[in-house]
């Protein structure tokens, strides 16, 4: 079932006729205002990543799952700012989940929609340049890199995303799982990221996740992956 | 869309004659051979409990994701009893994950299964006799303990389940979640649990697990969890 469902926006008209700049990727991410956090919009159509992810689920994933990330997380963060005013510890730290929780989950999925394109905006496309040689480095070689990765996909148990990952000390590529929406912080910082969440592939995949896996290679966006490698 | 895909099987047959005897309903539990986990079969046909959950979600939870722990388990069982053997305490305790979530994934569906049921064969029904009495005591109402479920429920982050479980030592009635697929061991026991993987209702409710949530007590079988109520 293909569905071209038209997500409208002044942002998304300008994008539609040239791939997105630089400039208007990085405008993309991780919109807040005045702390508040934003649901970004897609640099595509709800259907632009079909056959590989439906448009349905694209549509419920970024207007429902992730608005619902956004609206959780700014709630969440009101809470927070009230408790941390009152110097109230109890509520600072029962707060602390919610954060963690509903503002990975805004990261997680806007990192996510910027690492997905369709072909025609270079979905699927290898990377080139540092990003590429790190990869044939670390791992022997992108194939082998995806099945380290698709590896670690399939061991999740329950719910979660797994990560390239770059390490800030050392600069070394490594693969990571991380369970439910927690985010890439600390030692790593993230390169590429899949959705293991059975709400990312469940109304077309069913149960067979390994072919979920084996099919988003097809709209990875390596041009984004390629910037955030440092 | 009604289905009726029927689970074919000697058990099946002599169960479809009659209501599930006590004895019966106990041959359904944790079917073991020589310390093989077997998939139990389902005391009533895939789409007997629509329109509440549907046949298509019943005949993938199943014959798929419960058929999956049961192999997954058996492996797991294999790698454990091989590393016992041979003394090989790293690899006992690399297997111990696969064993609580494998393991935990077939005891927490098989305990599932048995307590829905159809609304002709009681689903629905409200409990009565000491496990209604106790409900009343801790939660003041059997209402009053769903809103408590439900809330329960709709804050896992991630996958899991919720459960009324029975304090072993008190006989208090508590509900607990867990996450994944962890089970319920040690010093509560299990009284009735409710799957709230994304799976057991994404292609019917979508993201909408508040009304699965709601809808689900229509076929709760009150009298299963009457049993296991000491």
């Amino acid at each position: 079932m293909s569905t071209t469902l038209v997500k409208n926006s002044a942002l998304r008209s300008a994008l539609r006729p040239t791939a997105p700049t630089a400039a208007k990727r990085a405008a993309l991410t991780l919109t807040a205002t005045r702390g508040k956090a934003t649901l970004p919009d897609l640099p595509y159509d709800y259907g632009a990543l079909e056959p590989a992810i439906s448009g349905k689920i694209m549509e419920l994933h970024h207007s429902k799952h992730h608005n619902t990330y956004v609206t959780s997380y700014n709630a969440a963060s009101e809470k927070m700012a009230e408790a941390v005013q009152k110097g109230d510890i109890t509520a600072q730290i029962a707060t602390q989940p919610l954060i963690n929780f509903h503002g990975g989950g805004h990261t997680n999925h806007t990192l996510f929609w910027e690492n997905l394109a369709p072909k025609s905006s270079g979905g699927g496309e290898p990377p080139s340049g540092p990003l590429g040689q790190s990869i044939d480095k670390h791992f022997g070689s992108l194939d082998a890199m995806k099945e380290n990765f698709n590896a670690a996909l399939a061991g999740i148990q329950g719910s979660g995303w797994a990560w390239l990952v770059q390490d800030n000390q050392t600069g070394a590529l490594q693969i990571k799982t991380y369970a439910n929406q927690d985010p890439v912080v600390g030692q790593f910082h993230p390169v590429l990221g899949i959705d293991a969440w059975e709400h990312a592939y469940y109304l077309q995949y069913e149960n067979r996740k390994a072919e979920y896996f084996k099919n988003i290679w097809d709209v990875i966006n390596w041009k984004a992956a390629d910037k955030r490698f440092k | 869309m009604s289905m009726t895909l029927l689970k074919t099987g000697a058990l099946r047959s002599a169960l479809r004659a009659s209501a599930p005897t006590a004895s019966k309903r106990a041959a359904l539990t944790l079917t073991t051979t020589r310390g093989k986990a077997t998939l139990p079969d389902l005391p009533y046909d895939y789409a007997a409990l629509e329109p509440t959950i549907n046949g298509k979600i019943m005949e993938l939870h199943h014959s798929k994701h419960h058929q999956t722990y049961v192999t997954s388990y058996n492996t797991a069982s294999d790698k454990m009893q091989e590393a016992l053997h041979n003394g090989d305490v790293q690899t006992q305790i690399a297997t111990l994950p696969l064993l609580n979530f494998h393991g935990g994934g077939h005891t927490n569906h098989s305990l599932f299964w048995e307590n829905l049921a159809p609304k002709n064969q009681g689903g629905g029904e409200p409990p009565s006799g000491a496990l209604a009495k106790s409900i009343d005591d801790h939660f003041g109402s059997l209402e009053k303990m769903k809103e408590k479920f439900n809330t329960a429920l709709a804050g896992i982050q991630g996958s899991g389940w919720a459960w009324l479980v029975q304090d072993s030592q008190t006989g208090a009635l508590q509900i607990k979640t867990y996450a994944n697929q962890d089970p319920v061991v040690g010093q509560f026991h299990p009284v009735l649990g409710i799957d709230a993987w994304e799976h057991a209702y994404y292609l019917q409710y979508e993201n909408r697990k508040a009304e699965y949530f709601k809808n689900i007590w229509e076929v709760i079988n009150w009298k299963a969890a009457d049993k296991r109520f000491t």
